[in-house]
């Protein structure tokens, strides 16, 4: 008895009892969702337009950050820190086009996703060699990031709410509208979500394949950097950070691989979820830390009803 | 085998398939049978029946709803209306490995082999449902396992020696040229030793010769195995000299059930061929 | 000339299944294990046997268990590390909650354990498949891991969190713990392992390894030549976890001789998952050889460059490994996706036609 109040009560009467403190954990879950949100779509991008299941977009994440900071940390100016490691981020694009995915084309997707994994840890590799495992602050105030953070008082209580949050959110909406503007408009976006309804009949309009992964990967790595920077803001800058980037994938198998909306509404409900299951059970309950597990069991559990996520398209098999 | 008692003898023995029923019996009766895929109708109140030993054949115009039908057949699609009776035993939904066990049989419109394994372990794999020594066996090897691994290994030759594919025993199938692969999966299904063979297209992208080669198979296996068979075929001259009854199908409906000379000759067939206005 | 096999015959069925058709083979196999069980013991010292020698031979192992899974049966597990955590925290837990049993069974029942908990996280492989399997798999490496950092029973309420190994004898030997001597320790592995491998082979060549691949092949055609996917997939689970398992018992108590829960999480995972990868997927041998090159790559690249006079951090070292990895994985999916066991075989063609070309 006293079991089922502790799981069933205890944590509802917990959040009414403390509406001020709600209201705050449901901002940082939702903060954490946005990102989450940002890395599974730098993956959704990819996934429909080459079929790859790209492991290493989390870790792109840490690589921009990484050179960013680094780059600045060598004496570029922040400002002009940005526009290099853009520079960064499309020779490699460049060369993962021409390395592996070129010579892997037409291999069993599983393959593939292998080889992403081996992108993984090259990249861990290359930029712990380069610039050092340590972990490293992110250069926040000098890319005029305000710092400060906006205090409120519902229901006679406390809220506090970081204004470089605030600018990670906005940023990502951004982000995100611009990203659904160019695929929806733009010649090169349409070319983009033809190949991923069909590859082959896009090729055989002339769509050029190089130029569009290319051209995606870059995509995915703009946005790795907009999350590094969002992230190393909150957590500080380094390897470390990959576990973050593996919560992108339960992202994913939620929120379905193809669908941006999936991706969007999938980080946002893991952010909140994992959160709210964390403070008021996890943490009484469990000896807490829950949040490195509770978003793939909950994934596992999505999946074990509707195999194809969410918002996934369910597939009829044919022999 | 003794946990399967009602599928047949060995292969090889003059009528494989003892299954209880009598030549000339009615071995699969499908009644009825309905199926779509959302709002899509794949096949519409089906009934026919496949009487024991006969070439039975399945015609009609792309998307008529053959392999559909097959595949509720053999238990890949569960049909959201009728039933299906397979030697007296009526059933609706069930998993493919069972209709296995009862004795169907089946090959695909696409090859469906298993790429990285050889002839003869895709032949072997045919042959899994007879096979029953367990894992702790299996870790031995030596002793019983290896006893029944020779056992059927001789069976699985037969079968080669009959396709005349000796020579390509130990080639990963994923290298045959498509002639052969087509004829490997023909072994497979064989080494299944099933009473009832389904065959989805087993011509299709055939050369004449490969043609005449895969008809003289099917009727061997038919005269000399007894084994009774469906098949799925386009080529209407093969339909005609092999088949004792004819099934027509357009649309997911049946417009025609008889003799192959028969339904040569019916109205409503030929409309569906040529094409007329509905 | 070497590898000439005219002259052999074989008049029976059984001898085609003779596990080496070849004499050839048998005289090679020969010799490797005298090399192990012989000259090895006899020349290597205390580093060698720790740094090298035993490393190889247990990462082989969890290599082979997954080779199981993923080679043969097609299931891609990203959760490796986890399923050997649970076998050494069970050995663990056995050895203190009963001292006086025989250390082989201990490892035994460890097994067990590992092999019902990878089911249980195998069971989703029969609703979904391919890329969304490998990240349920990831599901049992962090609730796992997680799970040997908080449930205080599992390393005995230490105050540390990490499980230490006790002086553990066997027939008046010891064998593992803080006393076990190398090159017994050693002995012990390669023996567990040998049997293991033998096991392994049988089973893979066998009925199981067909139907094992008749569902990485093509699931869809398993089921409809009356393979039971369901019974495939979970077996493979059972089996590949239980040899994983018990190379996690191994891993701890015969090698590190303590260990924390994160000593389990994904880097592990993936370092035995580039063992099977660049060994070979869906070979035997190949477990071997990537995890000599994965073992030795660290010291290779510690010592090369010292020798040519240049300084080289330990870290730097990490660094480079982990970079040199990814890129090896890349140039063998890319050159060669059978892995380093096709050479192997190519190798081996070449010096049966020796000296002509085809």
């Amino acid at each position: 008895m006293d079991f089922l109040h502790s799981i069933l009560v205890k944590p509802f009467a917990d959040m009414a009892s403390a509406p001020d403190f709600l209201i705050q954990v449901l901002w940082e879950g939702m903060v954490s969702g946005v990102l989450y949100a940002l890395i599974a779509l730098g993956f959704v991008l990819i996934f429909k337009s080459s079929r790859i299941f790209n492991f290493a977009q989390g870790i792109m994440v840490v690589f921009a950050a990484l050179t960013l900071v680094g780059l600045h940390e060598r004496g570029v100016p922040a400002l002009l820190a940005v526009p290099l490691t853009l520079v960064v981020m499309f020779f490699l694009a460049v060369g993962i086009e021409r390395v592996v995915l070129r010579p892997l084309v037409n291999q069993p997707d599983i393959i593939l996703f292998m080889a992403t994994i081996g992108i993984t840890l090259f990249l861990i590799g290359f930029g712990e060699t380069i610039f050092g495992g340590e972990n490293k602050r992110m250069i926040t105030q000098e890319l005029g990031i305000p710092t400060g953070s906006y205090i409120f008082e519902p229901f006679g209580g406390f809220v506090s709410i970081e204004q470089k949050d605030i600018t990670a959110v906005i940023g990502a909406m951004v982000l995100v509208a611009g990203l659904l503007l160019f695929l929806n408009k733009s010649k090169m976006g349409r070319a983009i979500r033809a190949l991923g309804d069909d590859h082959q009949a896009a090729l055989s309009v002339g769509i050029s394949l190089s130029t569009i992964w290319v051209l995606v990967w870059f995509i995915a790595g703009v946005i790795a950097l907009v999350t590094g920077i969002a992230w190393g803001a909150r957590a500080g800058v380094s390897f470390a950070l990959e576990v973050i980037a593996y919560k992108a994938l339960p992202v994913l198998m939620l929120g379905g691989l193809e669908s941006v909306m999936g991706a969007i509404i999938g980080g946002l409900m893991i952010g909140v979820l994992e959160k709210l299951f964390e403070i008021y059970w996890g943490q009484p309950l469990l000896g807490g830390n829950t949040e490195v597990w509770f978003a793939y069991m909950l994934a596992l559990l999505v999946l074990l009803f509707r195999p194809q996520g969410l918002f996934g398209e369910k597939i009829i098999e044919r022999v | 085998m003794n946990a399967h008692p009602a599928i047949g003898p060995a292969l090889g023995q003059p009528d494989a398939s003892d299954d209880g029923i009598a030549k000339g019996e009615v071995l699969l009766k499908v009644d009825n049978v309905s199926l779509s895929f959302g709002g899509v109708k794949a096949i519409t109140d089906i009934s026919f029946d496949v009487r024991k030993g006969e070439i039975r054949a399945i015609i009609g115009p792309n998307g008529a709803g053959k392999t559909s039908m097959l595949n509720v057949v053999n238990g890949f699609y569960t049909p959201q209306q009728g039933t299906i009776t397979f030697r007296g035993v009526e059933r609706r939904a069930m998993k493919p490995h069972h209709a296995v066990r009862q004795g169907i049989a089946r090959t695909f419109q696409n090859v469906a082999l298993f790429k990285g394994m050889t002839t003869l372990e895709n032949i072997m794999a045919g042959r899994s449902v007879h096979m029953h020594r367990n894992v702790f066996w299996q870790m031995l090897w030596h002793g019983p396992a290896l006893k029944e691994e020779i056992e059927h290994r001789e069976k699985v030759e037969e079968i080669i020696d009959f396709l005349e594919i000796e020579h390509i025993r130990r080639t990963p199938v994923g290298k045959l040229p498509y002639g052969l692969q087509k004829r490997v999966e023909l072994g497979r299904a064989l080494a299944m030793e099933p009473s009832l063979l389904l065959l989805d297209e087993p011509m299709a992208g055939m050369n004449l010769e490969e043609k005449e080669d895969m008809s003289r198979f099917i009727i061997d296996v038919n005269q000399q195995r007894g084994t009774t068979i469906a098949l799925i075929e386009h080529d209407m001259g093969v339909v005609m000299d092999l088949s004792d009854r004819v099934v027509v199908l357009d649309y997911g409906k049946k417009i025609a059930d008889g003799p192959p000379d028969e339904v040569k000759n019916d109205q409503a067939v030929i409309d569906a061929y040529l094409g007329v206005a509905h | 000339m070497l590898y000439r096999v005219a002259g052999q015959f074989k008049t029976s069925y059984e001898a085609d299944y003779a596990l080496f058709p070849v004499r050839q083979d048998a005289w090679l196999l020969a010799f490797i294990l005298l090399l192990a069980f012989v000259v090895f013991p006899m020349t290597a010292n205390e580093f060698v046997f720790r740094a090298l020698l035993i490393p190889v031979l247990i990462y082989s192992l969890a290599a082979l268990g997954l080779n199981i899974l993923t080679g043969y049966a097609g299931q891609l597990s990203l959760g490796t590390g986890a399923f050997m955590g649970v076998g050494a925290y069970a050995c663990y837990k056995l050895v203190t909650i009963f001292p006086e049993m025989n250390f082989v069974i201990a490892l035994a029942i460890s097994g067990l354990f590992s092999a019902t908990v990878g089911m249980a996280f195998g069971l989703p492989s029969l609703r979904i498949k391919g890329f969304y399997l490998a990240i349920a798999t990831l599901a049992a490496q962090f609730f796992l891991v997680w799970l040997f950092q908080k449930w205080a029973w599992l390393y005995n309420y230490n105050t540390s969190g990490a499980i230490q190994v006790p002086n553990i004898d066997m027939f008046g030997v010891t064998v593992a713990g803080p006393n076990a001597t190398a090159i017994v320790q050693y002995y012990f592995v390669l023996a567990i392992v040998c049997a293991i491998t033998f096991l392994a082979i049988n089973i893979t060549r066998g009925r199981i390894g067909r139907i094992w691949k008749s569902v990485r092949d093509m699931d869809i055609a398993a089921e409809l030549v009356g393979i039971n996917l369901m019974k495939a997939k979970l077996m493979a689970f059972f089996v590949s976890s239980y040899i994983v398992g018990i190379a996690g018992a191994l891993f701890v108590f015969l090698w590190r001789g303590a260990a924390e829960a994160a000593l389990f999480d994904i880097p592990l995972s993936f370092r035995v998952l580039f063992i099977a990868i660049i060994g070979g997927l869906g070979s035997i041998l190949g477990n071997y050889l990537g995890a000599i090159l994965i073992v030795a790559l660290p010291v290779i690249l510690s010592t090369v460059p010292r020798a040519f006079g240049l300084p080289i951090s330990p870290s730097m070292v990490e660094h480079l490994n982990i970079m040199v990895v990814g890129a090896l994985i890349i140039t063998f999916l890319i050159v060669e996706p059978h892995g380093l066991a096709r050479y192997w075989a190519i190798i081996r063609e070449k010096l049966i036609i020796w000296p002509f070309p085809h």
